[in-house]
């Protein structure tokens, strides 16, 4: 028995016909989208490279690509396909190349799922990505004057601004790492020279943070110098003053945003492999029904359209047991037609 | 006859189709136009808060009621072609086009007219900036007045965003208080020194605020004692050039404007260009269709021109319409004329 058969008349045909070749034109637009997405995060992640001390990874970015190319060439494909299906002597020369056209478009179902994966299980590359790059970042924000290093502090800067975080977990970040430079030190005054004789390392810690750490939102100017002593400035505690730097880690506010990016990146791959299952099985039901006419000359008669040829279990033990026998070519059939051409 | 040309049906009928596909290309540049002032005006609204007056305002408002103009006008015209080919749905549009022409070459003048106000305007663009800035620097330390809370935030970002500093440059903030009285310690020495240095009791400092400071400078951001060569190590005030923004607000802003309007000049230029292609084509189109339909044999050649006669004839036939438009629109004044003529008549023998 077939599975899931219906019954086509000629109008039921045409009708399926005109369908599936405006859902294959839909699915190449959607190709075409997943393309420039994929484009896009490529750029995003490339503006911020530094962030990431230019090692993150443009997997996700180039699957998409190559996956988004190749959805157009097959939908298009497709679509030619519906398009000559009424006509008996264009569809003729299609009919051949319909087999190995449904594998592939399984192939490519099963890249789309892998795509779908790799967009929601990349995030926690991604994030210890950040955490590494944003430490460094912070470590090298002084080296304004070591080439290859030298724009480390105005991209960390206009980062901290963009995104309104400060530091890597918190603003604390900064009290941890020498972020003034030493050719902007005083090395003869008492002050500098204490501070930095009260670190092993020898670097000049400052419980203060650079301007780009100021929320412009605060009702109060900046206050970045000497954060933890309440002395220091006029009617301030620190415990409680909370508006006038970001209190935000970058590598929070930076991972936000990529993820939210990959989510609904994933989200419309996972959407896409449905649209393509619906092209699949709509082009399974148009090639039955036109090759089970009863009568080929006559176009008005009766036909019937199927997804599989037998049974679900049947279909499946065919397989296995073709795989089985013919070992070296791996063609996967789902009609079992090859088998009794075989035989 | 000015400008006629031979149209043979054939022509004519290309002519037509040409018109159709150009009025619709019209349409489009239409929207574009009444995109392009909506666009303008967001981006004006949005620094609404440092502009004084709103003056500038008039260059996005015409903009977009001559883009939506544009479009219905176009659209008729789309619709005048498609029945121009058949006698019996054309000569409804004859009384129409008359106005069509008037409409069209408004349109033409109105965006022109744009094209000259937008630097014409330049200079009342800088004054409103002026004041508005001026008012904004002052009102900066304002973070708990009603009305002016979010002034602080605004000149921040503004700052921020196109790497300025200052009305002028990043001296203006040297001359007034930008820091709250809520935020100074009044029992400090150098407070009470500082206030009483000048006549109006401000609290003035060689600083500014953070948002002055340059993200592309080496050395971490200066803020404070900037004029004083000491308080900082191997600093010339003088020579220091990447530590603030060089640029005043005024001038980030007024550049940015005139950037945006200067780019879009050859758009509306063009635009410009399609509307007149569509007005001379459209007038050729009515003069060949209405002379195929005198004639005999409506397929044959007929004559398209621009004006029936020359140009100065013309101009005396308009003005002959119109005086005669005014004298039958004063119909009631030039009845009494007659009676005060006569009351004129009759006054001198008395006198």
């Amino acid at each position: 028995m077939p599975f899931m058969p219906v019954k086509f008349n000629l109008q039921k045909r045409v009708k399926l016909a005109q369908g599936l070749w405006m859902l294959y034109w839909l699915s190449v637009i959607v190709g075409i989208l997943i393309f420039s997405l994929g484009i896009f995060f490529k750029i995003e992640l490339r503006k911020r490279s530094e962030m990431m001390d230019n090692n993150e990874s443009h997997l996700v970015p180039n699957l998409l690509i190559l996956v988004g190319v190749l959805a157009c060439g097959v939908n298009a494909f497709g679509g030619k396909v519906c398009h000559d299906s009424l006509d008996p002597i264009k569809f003729a020369k299609w009919k051949p190349m319909l087999k190995p056209y449904m594998l592939l478009c399984c192939g490519f179902n099963v890249l789309l799922l892998l795509t779908a994966l790799l967009c929601f299980l990349m995030q926690f590359a991604m994030y210890l990505t950040l955490a590494e790059g944003l430490k460094n970042g912070i470590k090298f924000y002084k080296d304004t004057d070591t080439p290859g290093r030298c724009f480390m502090k105005r991209t960390l800067d206009m980062t901290q601004i963009e995104f309104r975080c400060c530091g890597n977990n918190n603003f604390r970040d900064w009290f941890e790492v020498q972020w003034i430079s030493n050719r902007y030190l005083d090395m003869s005054n008492d002050e500098v020279k204490d501070r930095l004789l009260s670190n092993v390392e020898g670097k000049y810690l400052m419980d203060s943070v650079p301007f780009s750490c100021c929320n412009p939102g605060s009702p109060r100017p900046c206050l970045q110098h000497h954060l933890t002593n309440n002395s220091a400035h006029y009617d301030y505690d620190h415990r409680t003053e909370e508006l006038n730097i970001w209190t935000r880690g970058c590598r929070e506010a930076l991972f936000s945003y990529y993820s939210s990016m990959m989510n609904s990146i994933g989200a419309l791959v996972i959407a896409t492999i449905f649209l393509e299952s619906v092209d699949m099985a709509g082009l399974k039901y148009l090639s039955t029904a036109l090759e089970t006419m009863l009568d080929p000359e006559n176009p008005e008669c009766e036909s019937e359209g199927w997804l599989l040829e037998k049974g679900v279990k049947e279909t499946f033990t065919e397989l296995l047991a073709k795989l089985k026998t013919l070992g070296k070519t791996n063609q996967v059939e789902e009609g079992g037609e090859a088998v009794t051409a075989a035989t | 006859m000015l400008l006629k040309m031979n149209f043979t049906q054939q022509r004519r009928v290309r002519l037509a189709q040409g018109l159709w596909l150009m009025s619709w290309l019209a349409v489009m540049c239409g929207a574009f136009i009444f995109c392009l002032g909506v666009y303008l005006k967001t981006e004006l609204l949005r620094r609404n808060e440092v502009m004084e007056n709103t003056e500038i305002h008039v260059v996005p408002n015409i903009l977009m009621m001559v883009g939506l103009a544009s479009i219905g006008t176009n659209w008729v015209a789309s619709r005048v072609c498609q029945d121009s080919l058949d006698a019996t749905r054309f000569p409804r549009w004859k009384v129409l086009l008359l106005a069509w022409f008037a409409v069209a070459a408004l349109l033409c003048c109105l965006l022109i007219a744009v094209v000259v106000l937008s630097y014409a305007l330049q200079g009342r663009l800088e004054e409103s900036l002026k004041v508005g800035l001026r008012n904004g620097i002052r009102f900066y330390k304002d973070t708990d007045v009603p009305g002016r809370c979010f002034q602080k935030e605004t000149i921040d970002r503004l700052q921020m965003e196109f790497r300025c500093c200052g009305n002028s440059n990043f001296r203006d903030w040297f001359e007034v208080q930008w820091v709250s009285n809520r935020y100074l310690d009044f029992t400090s020495k150098d407070v009470k020194d500082r206030i009483r240095s000048n006549v109006d009791g401000r609290y003035l400092l060689d600083a500014v605020p953070f948002s002055c400071c340059n993200p592309a400078s080496p050395r971490p951001c200066l803020q404070y004692h900037l004029t004083d060569n000491s308080a900082h190590y191997n600093y010339d005030f003088q020579s220091e050039e990447l530590n603030l923004h060089s640029r005043g607000c005024r001038q980030a802003l007024i550049d940015y404007y005139m950037g945006l309007m200067n780019s879009t000049g050859p758009g509306v230029l063009s635009v410009i260009l399609i509307q007149m292609t569509v007005l001379v084509s459209l007038r050729y189109l009515q003069t060949a269709v209405e002379g195929a339909m005198a004639l005999e044999d409506p397929e044959g050649e007929s004559v398209g021109y621009l004006l029936e006669k020359g140009v100065k004839e013309t101009i005396e036939d308009v003005k002959i319409n119109v005086m005669t438009m005014l004298k039958l629109a004063q119909v009631d004044p030039a009845e009494a004329s007659p009676d005060g003529e006569k009351a004129a008549d009759a006054t001198p023998p008395a006198s």
